[in-house]
């Protein structure tokens, strides 16, 4: 499903240039649940805005489903995450003046998918999610979980091919986070592929495999037994 | 881009940001209000200003009596300059180019009666040519004419508020009536575009005005209709030679400004439509300065509205929105508003100039308008740079890579 070689990624800090991917091979099959962990700077987020298309390579190769991603031009790379991928951020992200429908909608919406088309996969979205009843409340209505499920919602109903989660309980308290992780869990148990950066180790036990980044290189990449969520909710 | 579905987009965007949408609105709406107020205010100026002349006619000169400042041919400064009838004749026999035709004027003021009204009116001596110079318009009978003239009848040519004064409602027509005790009869009712003065005039033939005063031969003033058709530099040419005319008729020093008066109605006339001119060009430039605001002000707040919509535009982007379709919703955000208030403010503005009307008459404003042309196009230029003023920062927004966008708070 993702396939990196030799991925370099550096920034320009004023004159110094900060080299933060030094060469990452690392690849992901269809159906895996993956947490890539680190210490801050470590590169982790980094990494992940780059397989989200929201950053460019410097170096190195990306294939995605086949399709090498590289010199995409900002319309190519918004129609390949709108068919490729779903975001779910630390701070969810939700456009405060929609509804949960109508945040949840929005991806379809890139899609040209119709109108009533895209009301009711919002709603079977919201509804997969545990929110159906609350469809027509603006974000600032919800709580913070409700608000992450509501960004889970909206990163399904494109129907992507991968699932990028960055910090996903990041902004959450502990008993949130499990029910957010359990959702999570079962999204992926369908079959769906998300890649998930956290660096709380709780977290990253509830997925299948671990990756630690160090100074923008992997250091361990191991499959672990998974931990699963719903025994704390 | 003009599918239903993204209009449905922006709608409801308007929707659930009515503070921002009201404030460009706003800005929009009150520019192009400004805009067509002023520049209504100012045609309402050049109004006024025509106004002053437009109940007489413009082709005509009025020469006034002076006294000599100047001792000139043995005659002593100081000297009563009088017109005569001979002074009449003389000018039309010497201007036969120029003049089309040319009346005294002398002017009585006394106790008119009709049984037991009565009121003081100016009576004043005309021949049948004054009817040209003062655009009067004959209601019913008839005005003054060269038989009159000629048999010094007692006739008389009434205002139509002297009629509704003295006979109430009864008709005039026929009637005598008693002007400082000499019997008149009226022969016809006339109205006057200038108002209650004019309308309050009665006239009469002046060679009739010159008998009972023991037959003299003496006129206060002469007033001259020029032919329209020697135009501006001819009228400036013909009050010339009257001049140098009258100067040498009655010994008067060339130098002499005091002698004589004339009163060109033309040039009075220009000078004023010049001034209203200026005045119009000022009042334009405000209002094109106006118009600058209006652009300025909606493209702060376009801006405004970008920047605050960074973060949005980064999560659309993350969530599939092409640069395209980021610059189309802005866009077509920022032309239905100015468009939609654009409109508002040109409807109010011309509303509003259509009820002002003449209330507004005695600062000099009368019948502000603005003609649609104007008001279209000021309002398609408003709408036109809001539009650019939406399309600049969108598509600066549109290139924001969207990790930099979703960064944003």
């Amino acid at each position: 499903m993702i396939e990196i070689k030799n991925l370099h990624k550096s920034y320009q800090m004023g004159k110094n240039s900060l080299h933060v991917l030094k060469g990452i091979n690392f690849s992901v099959e269809e159906g895996e649940l993956v947490a890539i962990m680190g210490s801050s700077g470590s590169g982790k987020s980094t990494l992940l805005n780059i397989l989200g298309m929201l950053d460019e390579l410097d170096e190195g190769s990306y294939t995605l489903d086949g399709v090498p991603i590289k010199n995409l031009n900002e319309t190519k790379a918004a129609q390949y995450r709108n068919k490729f991928l779903g975001f779910i951020f630390q701070s969810f992200n939700l456009i405060n003046y929609k509804t949960a429908a109508e945040n949840v909608a929005l991806p379809l919406y890139y899609q040209r998918v119709g109108r009533k088309e895209r009301q009711e996969k919002a709603l079977k979205y919201l509804e997969q999610v545990g929110l159906k009843e609350w469809a027509t409340h603006l974000p600032s209505e919800l709580s913070g979980g409700q608000k992450q499920r509501v960004a889970i919602a909206r990163a399904m109903a494109a129907e992507p091919k991968v699932l990028l989660a960055d910090e996903p309980t990041g902004a959450l308290d502990s008993k949130t986070s499990y029910e957010v992780m359990d959702l999570i869990q079962k999204i992926n148990d369908q079959g769906n592929t998300i890649l998930l950066v956290t660096h709380e180790e709780d977290i990253a036990h509830m997925c299948k495999r671990i990756v630690h980044l160090k100074d923008g290189v992997i250091v361990e990449d191991k499959k672990v037994d998974q931990v699963r969520a719903e025994q704390y909710v | 881009m003009f599918s239903r579905d993204s209009w449905k987009e922006i709608f409801e965007t308007i929707q659930k940001n009515k503070l921002r949408t009201f404030l460009s609105g706003f800005t929009v709406a009150l520019g192009i209000l400004i805009f067509v107020v002023l520049y209504g205010f100012g045609n309402g100026l050049i109004n006024t200003f025509s106004e002053f002349f437009e109940d007489d006619a413009t082709n005509t000169f009025f020469v006034f009596p002076g006294r000599t400042s100047k001792p000139f041919k043995g005659y002593k400064s100081n000297r009563q300059i009088e017109f005569d009838n001979s002074d009449l004749a003389d000018i039309e026999e010497s201007f036969p180019l120029f003049l089309e035709y040319i009346s005294p004027r002398v002017d009585r003021s006394g106790l008119v009666k009709y049984k037991n009204e009565s009121n003081n009116y100016t009576t004043r001596g005309v021949s049948e040519a004054y009817q040209f110079a003062e655009k009067t318009i004959i209601m019913k009978g008839r005005y003054l004419n060269k038989q009159d003239i000629k048999d010094k009848t007692k006739y008389a040519v009434i205002g139509r508020l002297v009629e509704k004064d003295l006979f109430k409602n009864e008709d005039a027509l026929g009637k005598y009536i008693d002007i400082t005790g000499s019997v008149f009869k009226v022969i016809g009712v006339f109205q006057d575009e200038a108002g209650d003065d004019e309308e309050r005039r009665i006239y009469i033939p002046y060679t009739t005005r010159q008998l009972i005063e023991k037959n003299t031969d003496k006129i206060n003033q002469i007033v001259i209709g020029f032919k329209p058709e020697i135009g501006y530099a001819g009228a400036m040419a013909f009050e010339r030679k009257l001049g140098d005319f009258i100067r040498e008729k009655k010994y008067i020093d060339p130098n002499d400004q005091r002698g004589f008066f004339i009163r060109n109605v033309a040039d009075q006339l220009k000078q004023n439509q010049q001034f209203a001119g200026v005045l119009q060009i000022i009042v334009g430039f405000v209002a094109f300065g106006t118009i600058i605001a209006g652009i300025i002000g909606i493209s702060n707040i376009m801006v405004f509205v970008v920047k605050e919509r960074t973060k949005e535009i980064g999560i659309r982007k993350a969530l599939g929105a092409t640069p395209k379709s980021v610059i189309s919703t802005i866009l077509l955000e920022s032309v239905f508003i100015t468009t939609v208030s654009g409109i508002v403010g040109m409807v109010l503005g011309v509303a509003m100039l259509s009820s002002l009307g003449d209330s507004l008459k005695d600062y000099f404003i009368t019948n502000p308008f603005i003609n649609m042309g104007t008001a279209i196009f000021a309002t398609v230029v408003l709408i036109f740079f809001g539009g650019l003023a939406g399309y600049i920062p969108a598509r600066r927004a549109a290139r924001i890579k969207p990790i930099v966008a979703l960064r944003d708070e």
